[in-house]
């Protein structure tokens, strides 16, 4: 009796230690983080856009850890500096997947960064989040590729589109164009696009020109372009030879009555406050700008504030217009549909991601079949009244980037380029 | 499309570029062309001297040329400290070849990481009253923010080869290019003169840097841009030859700025460099390389 009964004993023991350990076990496993893994361009050309993204980045993280995190678990960020070098991108998503183990890859800022990592979340077939990458998904059609730049169903096409729907408001309406572009994939794209929309409008092309990264001086570019004598000119530019172009045509002037398009850079704090009245006339595209009509973005005053606080000691852009709220909202995307998913299922929450219209910073956003929004958002903005140089926090009151289109955001209507300078 | 309006102008603004070429590469025809040691991060230095400038400039509202003149001698300093490193941790044993070469590279990484951490990576730009303005001949346009840098350039360049040929530290500099032994036997350290001589190399950078920043904005990593520019430019000038080097840098202008006028700025990198080999075919030494010097 006594045996049977130690017998017993030791049996309840063992059972309880095992349930304590296993219960153990389960509340460590649950509060094991969920990893969110990206490249991120620290160092290069693209920097100055990867780091503000990543204090964006961050930002959110800490949001939704504060609101206990995803799933019940805390979200962790992994992160590897790209350098702004395709070439360093394959490496590092699979470092991230088969060495980190991270749950869920995103994208680095910039379609140079997106493009090369494409072909191994295809094949992995797992959601992979992009930040500003034009017409990455055209060759792949992954369908679990979800992308926040708000350019529309057909990226290239949709991007230049209201650019070229607001020139069309220009009286007398312009017949011909010139393009230029830097050399590079994205610049590339975008001209493409806009070549396509020029020929919807019947415009005639006077020149069409790629110039090399690093080309210090552009006014015998605008001379040449001058020389074809064309009504308009589009530009798809990065930041130096955006400044390059902007500071060659104050130089050598221009007859086009518009002058802009596709100008990374021009809404960098640095390069605003350096370039100061030369922008004024500038038709561009944008995505936020400080004008009230932008109230449609609910919570990105606030989060601009908050990054605003930080910007200076993290030496980053300064004010965040351009990137910050994107950077932001993709990763709320993500977050949402995972929560609501209640489980880490590539697939279910793929599909939810196509379903659904998802409130975010930068409001409603809702994907197509190809992962692009449905609907285009890309602001076309006219630089206007700007006055002095060097002189950062005149850019953060409205009217000095009036946005043209969509007609929903507008603020202002377009003038002739040389009737601005 | 052809106009003499274009041409006339090709022709200017190809100069001033060639004069803001020169000015990077004049630093490099010292290290690499006399002294025989590839700074692959003579750029960076470049870049350096640039953000140096743009403190100034930005804090202080000093005139970034003047900046860069008043570095100089910081910049020289810091040469000298390089070289003092290489030499005793390579060429004093004979490795200068790849580890140099390695040592360099090393080099480059540390100075963008320092500029990262200090400077942050956004684009920075400079304000003077200059920059804005243009002299207008005509049809002709001659832009300040070419033609400072310009003139600047050319008084460097020609001030380096007054110094290199009619100074007596300039002729040991010459020598230690051709003979360092005899140098030995004439009672003058080499080691000391390239010591010396890099420390001048390095100089040129912070003005080179204020130049740059004038020219177009600046990021931490913009310097690995111009890598094959200057080396190709202090090749073909020919082997430490300054003046050489300038008018190497004024031909590669010309020629880039020709072709981007006339057929298109993405042909001219192509056309120029293929005016480099062209020049190297027939001239081995480059244009004012010295005979029997096979190093190009």
């Amino acid at each position: 009796m006594n045996t049977f009964r130690l017998s017993y004993l030791r049996s309840l023991v063992a059972a309880f230690a095992f349930v304590t350990f296993a219960l153990f076990a389960t509340s460590v496993s649950a509060k094991e983080p969920i990893k969110i893994g990206f490249g991120m361009a620290l160092t290069g050309g693209l920097a100055g856009g990867g780091k503000q993204s990543l204090v964006a980045m961050e930002m959110w993280a800490d949001d939704i850890n504060k609101k206990g995190g995803i799933l019940g678990r805390p979200v962790k960020l992994i992160y590897y500096d790209d350098q702004t070098k395709a070439s360093t991108v394959p490496g590092i998503y699979a470092k991230l997947l088969d060495v980190d183990k991270v749950d869920f890859v995103v994208s680095g800022y910039g379609t140079n960064l997106i493009a090369p990592a494409m072909p191994l979340v295809k094949q992995r077939d797992i959601i992979f989040m992009g930040l500003f990458g034009m017409d990455c998904n055209k060759k792949w059609k992954h369908d679990k590729y979800f992308q926040i730049l708000p350019s529309g169903p057909d990226p290239a096409v949709d991007f230049s589109r209201a650019w070229f729907d607001t020139i069309m408001q220009l009286d007398p309406k312009p017949k011909s164009i010139a393009f230029i572009a830097a050399d590079a994939e994205f610049a590339r794209n975008l001209k493409g696009g806009a070549e396509v929309n020029a020929k919807r409008l019947g415009m005639k092309v006077t020149y069409n020109k790629n110039y090399k990264p690093g080309t210090p001086d552009f006014t015998p570019i605008i001379r040449a372009i001058n020389a074809t004598n064309p009504d308009v000119i589009y530009v798809a530019a990065y930041p130096p030879g955006a400044t390059g172009i902007t500071r060659a045509v104050s130089e050598v002037g221009t007859k086009a009555v518009a002058f802009g398009g596709g100008m990374v850079g021009l809404q960098y704090s640095g390069i605003m406050k350096g370039l100061g009245p030369k922008l004024n006339g500038i038709l561009n595209y944008d995505f936020y700008v400080p004008e009230p009509n932008m109230n449609a973005y609910p919570g990105v005053v606030d989060l601009l504030k908050r990054y605003q606080k930080v910007s200076v000691a993290r030496k980053v852009d300064t004010k965040g217009w351009y990137l910050v709220p994107w950077a932001y909202a993709y990763l709320q995307i993500l977050g949402d549909a995972v929560n609501a998913v209640g489980k880490i299922d590539h697939d279910a929450i793929a599909k939810y991601m196509h379903a659904t219209e998802f409130n975010t910073v930068v409001g409603k956003v809702k994907f197509g079949k190809n992962g692009e929004w449905v609907k285009g958002r890309t602001l076309t903005v006219q630089w206007q009244n700007i006055k002095k140089q060097n002189d950062l926090e005149q850019f953060a009151q409205a009217g000095i980037r009036k946005i043209m289109a969509p007609a929903a955001f507008a603020t202002g209507k377009v003038k002739p380029f040389n009737s601005l300078r | 499309m052809f106009s003499f309006e274009l041409l006339a102008n090709a022709i200017v603004i190809g100069i001033l570029l060639g004069g803001f070429y020169a000015a990077l590469s004049i630093g490099l025809s010292i290290s690499f062309g006399l002294l025989d040691i590839v700074n692959i991060a003579h750029p960076a230095f470049v870049i350096f001297g640039a953000f140096v400038c743009f403190i100034c400039n930005s804090t202080y509202g000093l005139d970034p040329i003047l900046a860069g003149i008043i570095f100089a001698p910081a910049f020289f300093l810091l040469g000298t400290l390089i070289y003092r490193i290489y030499y005793e941790s390579f060429e004093k044993t004979g490795a200068t070849a790849l580890r140099g070469l390695a040592f360099f590279f090393g080099v480059m990484f540390i100075i963008e990481v320092f500029l990262i951490i200090y400077f942050g990576v956004d684009f920075q730009m400079v304000q003077a009253e200059y920059i804005d303005y243009k002299l207008s001949f005509g049809y002709v346009d001659i832009p300040f923010r070419m033609f400072v840098p310009f003139v600047i350039a050319m008084i460097m360049t020609l001030g380096l080869q007054y110094f290199s040929s009619k100074t007596f530290f300039g002729r040991a500099m010459q020598a230690v290019a051709q003979d360092s032994l005899a140098l030995r036997l004439v009672a003058i350290d080499p080691a000391k003169i390239k010591r010396l001589a890099f420390g001048i190399s390095l100089a040129t950078c912070s003005v080179a840097g204020a130049l740059f920043v004038i020219v177009m904005p600046i990021e931490p990593s913009v310097g690995r841009l111009y890598i094959g520019q200057v080396f190709a430019i202090v090749v073909l000038g020919g082997l430490g030859s300054q003046s050489g080097t300038l008018i190497a840098a004024m031909l590669l202008g010309l020629v880039e700025t020709m072709i981007t006028t006339f057929f298109g700025p993405s042909w001219a990198p192509a056309v120029a460099f293929s005016a480099l080999i062209l020049v190297l075919a027939f001239k081995p030494t480059g244009i004012l390389g010295r005979v029997g010097d096979t190093r190009g």
